[in-house]
């Protein structure tokens, strides 16, 4: 076991990060395509115009194609909590598992009944019934991505839950900290408007296809119509969200933010990098310029972080050798404190074993919060706990250059984003849009691009809060389950073919429904 | 009965609830592994197909919600046994995911793979499924190689891992002990049972009608045989049981036979299942469209029943082989009071869903699909 070069932790990162990755290819085409496929069908209702029946099925058929293997992707992750993340599962089960089993409760149910009725329920139901089951399924779907995501923000930022010693975990006290914090609201408003935005690219991105073409004209240009607007509205309220969700980054994962800006020293009034060129080996530079070359907006990151021009932001050298002007202390330092902690479990775990009332119930006092000294100890050390298990301060610093690029890359397609929609959705109103054959191309080549953005955000907020499972609780690697590391490298094997292989079809299925066209 | 007591009862019942409803549901997973052996023509095979491409999303999303509801209710049993018995669950898991994409995929033109290798991907699920399933159900009773210590998590420079599996071999182990394998079996031949009548009430069809028929006699005497073999050496089993003052874990001869004894509710829930079970044979043996009434509503109480029998009246429901007091009960392995309270809100919403599964599943299910529907067809798989 131990000649493998990678351990099971890195096995584990390496397998969640796969599947999650591939089931990200599906979902978001899933959340919002699910509300364009709802809006045309309700134009459908309301004209009778057999026209819309026929676009929404065309839509609704890609839909189809996209959903089955989003769920296929799905199904693993979902175990891969306990099968790959054994002892993360056990500290934070109690509040973790609450999400997830309201999902399933809440919103897949809804999802997958009323998609039968969505694809069967043609000639078996009412035209209203059949409606409304179109609109449920994408409620669903997007109720689904509501509970997951609550899920994932409280991973990065842990409330509404204190520590139980005699469980040794992580519980639960309030469950409108955990489902209404800032985290959880700015991550679901903006992965869900940022997912629309993706699918109204791909309507228009297929649309445009089919007018370089010359075919479907119709159904090309009404399905512009409304996915540009679609589009354009929540392109703007995604860049809104995504840096309302900057902001909260640069109070709860405040590393985070100096890994995406690939800021080392802290400064007040810090510019915002545009673009930039890092060099490779500017790991905590030394009074190096970690950059050949950048452009800079003064003042920016201050202002998108704190909402004030002179704030001052932290780097990461200041968050690693510690800062004592700014109040921020080092990293050995909350090493040692992390450890003070996990001693006095090691000395409660003897004390247990060895019924040493006396020190058992010392112990219990200290993760008390309702004594003083208990106050102190869950402040002071407890709450460092998960540095405890970290061997050195630069373990506490994410993959900068990745992070750093993948926020740019998302964040400048999400610019680039309103002004094509924008666009595309004028001179689609004036009939213009046809004779464009450049930007026809342009709007097909913004579908891989929508997928990439997507991924990279992805990117920067699970690599950006690397090396947490649970910011400052729980480092990854004391997270994974205890299997060797020989049976997660094979069972990542075998997915990756599986979903590769999967991918390749459905990709070859969906392009030949597509050059098939909507029927009928 | 104290409030934490309450709750960890109750969300041991909404658990083997759902347990219940997944195995019930799985006739859609014994309707796939028999595609080939009742559907003789493409046509024939494709209306099979159509009838549980009805279905399969729903025993897809209990199998989710199973999973889910379980890691939220009882998390150390999900934090042990899906790390530990790591092989099995990811079996489990990659036959389910070729069944997700397989009925999407199967008749598009352009799929790769050609449909032979899709409908082959359903009869593994369909075969693979219940047998894995059944196996891990089984542990419940039987045990498994693992122990736990959740202050590991303090044992810097050790091993860390608060649940500890004792074998290499990850949950494979399991099939060794025959008693897992009966009911394995016995729930692939049940599910088959099931997936047969299904087929009787779902298809319009004289032909496929009548080999629907005979399958399931055959499937339902195989069903009966491992069945029976499991329940009764479960009758006779040791089991583990819990002093309700300390938590510790002794060894119980005949722990099963005397849960059934002391809880007459559970065993009135468990034999008024399996009546109505055999009432189903006895009438898909006669050809009744109904028999799946019967069959359904009888596999989700014999199973309701045996899973309570597994978990209630102080019983350990995952016995650790490899060291007794490291045995999982619903009091030891459970959520916090808050959070299982939280989460019996959630709960109340379970009838709400059945009710409208139930309505929309009806408004799809009429007329059954015939040989004509299959010509002209919108979304046909
Ligand atoms: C609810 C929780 C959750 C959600 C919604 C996601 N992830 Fe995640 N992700 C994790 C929970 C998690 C994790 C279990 O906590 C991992 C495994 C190890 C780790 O550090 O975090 C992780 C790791 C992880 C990594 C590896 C980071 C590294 O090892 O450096 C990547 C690249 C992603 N994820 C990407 C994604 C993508 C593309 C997602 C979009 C669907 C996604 N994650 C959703
Ligand atoms: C680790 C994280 C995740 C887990 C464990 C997970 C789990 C699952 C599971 C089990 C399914 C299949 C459900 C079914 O039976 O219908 C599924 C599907 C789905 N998930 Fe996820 N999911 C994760 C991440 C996400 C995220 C981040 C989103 C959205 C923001 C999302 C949105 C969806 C949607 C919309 C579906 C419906 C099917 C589709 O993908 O087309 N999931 N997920
Ligand atoms: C235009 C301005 C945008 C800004 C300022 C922005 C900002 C951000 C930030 C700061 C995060 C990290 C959140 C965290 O770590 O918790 C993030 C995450 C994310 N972004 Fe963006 N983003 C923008 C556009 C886009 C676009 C166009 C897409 C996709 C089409 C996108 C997709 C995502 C996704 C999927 C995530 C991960 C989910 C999350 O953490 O919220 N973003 N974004």
């Amino acid at each position: 076991m131990t000649t493998d070069i990678l351990q099971t932790v890195d096995w584990s990162r390496a397998q969640f990060a796969m599947t999650a990755i591939y089931h990200w290819l599906f979902v978001p085409l899933t959340l919002g395509l699910s509300f364009l496929i709802a809006i045309m069908e309700t134009v459908w209702y309301r004209t009778g115009d057999e026209f819309w029946r026929r676009t929404t099925k065309f839509w609704m058929r890609l839909f189809g194609i996209n959903f089955a293997i989003g769920v296929a992707t799905g199904l693993i992750l979902e175990f891969e909590f306990g099968t790959n993340w054994s002892n993360y599962s056990h500290f934070v089960g109690d509040i973790f598992g609450a999400p997830l089993a309201i999902e399933g409760i809440m919103a897949f149910f809804l999802e997958s009944t009323f998609i039968a009725v969505m694809f069967f329920g043609w000639n078996k139901v009412s035209r209203g019934f059949h409606l409304t089951a179109t609109w449920l399924t994408a409620v669903g779907a997007n109720l689904s991505a509501l509970w997951i995501l609550v899920a994932n923000a409280w991973m990065q930022d842990p409330v509404g839950c204190t520590f139980n010693l005699q469980t040794v975990r992580n519980e639960m006290t309030s469950f409108w900290d955990v489902l209404l914090s800032p985290t959880a609201i700015n991550k679901f408003f903006h992965t869900v408007t940022s997912s629309f935005v993706l699918a109204a690219l791909f309507v228009v991105g297929v649309s445009a296809w089919y007018l370089l073409r010359d075919r479907e004209r119709r159904m090309a240009s009404k399905s512009i119509a409304i996915a540009s607007v679609f589009g354009f509205v929540f392109a703007v309220v995604a860049a809104l969200t995504g840096d309302k969700s900057g902001a909260v980054i640069a109070r709860v994962q405040p590393m985070k933010l100096a890994a995406m800006e690939a800021l080392y020293d802290g400064a007040e009034g810090a510019p915002l990098t545009v673009v930039g060129i890092l060099r490779p080996e500017s790991q905590r530079a030394e009074g190096k310029d970690p950059f050949y070359f950048k452009i800079d907006i003064p003042k920016l990151l201050s202002i998108m972080s704190y909402r004030d021009a002179e704030a001052y932001v932290a780097g990461i050298n200041d968050l690693i050798d510690g800062n004592p002007e700014r109040g921020i202390l080092s990293t050995q330092e909350k090493i040692e404190r992390g450890r003070a902690a996990i001693a006095q479990l090691e000395r409660y775990r003897e004390a247990v074993k060895n019924d040493d009332r006396a020190t058992t119930e010392e112990i219990e006092g200290l993760f008390d919060p309702a004594t003083p000294e208990g106050k102190a100890f869950l402040a002071d050390r407890f709450a460092y706990l998960g540095y405890g298990y970290l061997s050195s301060p630069e373990q506490a610093v994410p993959n900068v250059p990745l992070v750093f690029y993948a926020f740019r890359v998302m964040v400048g397609a999400g610019v680039f984003f309103i002004l094509l929609l924008a666009v595309v959705w004028w001179l689609n109103r004036r009939d213009r849009l046809a004779d464009k054959r450049w930007l026809l191309r342009l709007a097909i080549a913004c579908i891989p691009l929508a997928y990439l953005s997507s991924q990279a955000g992805w990117i920067v907020a699970e690599v950006g809060r690397q090396p947490w499972a649970i910011q400052n609780l729980m480092p990854v690697n004391i997270a994974a389950s205890d299997v060797p590391s020989g049976a997660v490298s094979t069972t990542f094997f075998l997915f990756l073919a599986l979903f590769t292989a999967l991918l390749a079809a459905e990709l070859s299925i969906m392009f030949r429904q597509i050059k098939i066209g909507p029927k009928e | 009965m104290e409030t934490m007591t309450f709750l960890q009862h109750y969300w041991w019942l909404v658990i083997s609830l759902l347990g219940a409803l997944l195995v019930f549901l799985l006739f859609v997973q014994g309707g796939q592994s028999l595609i080939y052996g009742i559907g003789k023509t493409d046509e024939e095979r494709t209306m099979l197909v159509n009838a549980l491409g009805r279905k399969w999303e729903t025993t897809f999303t209990t199998l989710v919600t199973f999973g889910g509801a379980f890691f939220a209710s009882f998390p150390l049993f999900y934090s042990t046994s899906f790390g530990g018995a790591f092989y099995v669950w990811m079996l489990i898991l990659f036959v389910f995911v070729i069944q997700a994409v397989a009925y999407e995929f199967r008749s598009k033109p352009h799929n790769v793979f050609g449909r032979k290798t899709y409908d082959l991907f359903l009869m593994l699920n369909g075969i693979a499924g219940p047998l894995l399933l059944g196996v891990a159900v089984a542990t419940l009773f039987t045990g498994a190689h693992f122990t736990v210590d959740r202050l590991n998590i303090a044992d810097l420079g050790g091993n860390t891992s608060i649940s500890q599996w004792t074998t290499p071999w990850h949950g494979l182990e399991a099939v060794a002990d025959p008693r897992n394998l009966a009911l394995g079996l016995a729930v692939v031949f049940l599910s088959g049972t099931l997936g047969c009548q299904y087929f009787l009430n779902a298809v319009e069809d004289a032909t496929l009608a009548l080999r629907a028929r005979r399958t399931m006699r055959t499937y339902a005497v195989l069903f009966l045989v491992f069945f029976l073999a499991f329940f009764v050496s479960l009758l006779f089993a040791d089991g583990y049981a819990a002093d309700p003052a300390t938590g510790t874990i002794s060894v119980e001869p005949r722990k099963y036979l005397h849960n059934l004894l002391e809880m007459p509710y559970v065993t009135a829930v468990l034999l008024a299942g399996v009546l109505s079970v055999l009432w189903s044979i006895v009438e898909g043996w006669r050809g009744n469209r109904k028999a799946i009434w019967f069959g359904g509503f009888g596999t989700v109480l014999a199973v309701l029943g045996l899973l309570l029998c597994a978990g209630w009246n102080r019983t350990a429901y995952y016995p650790s082989l490899a060291d007794m007091q490291s045995s999982l009960t619903i009091a030891n392995s459970s959520s916090s009071e808050f959070t299982l309270k939280v989460m019996s809100f959630v709960s109340l919403a379970i009838p709400v869903v059945l009710a409208y599964i139930w309505y929309a599943w009806r408004s799809l299910s009429r007329p059954p699909i015939t040989r004509e529907e299959m010509q002209g067809d919108d979304h046909k798989y």
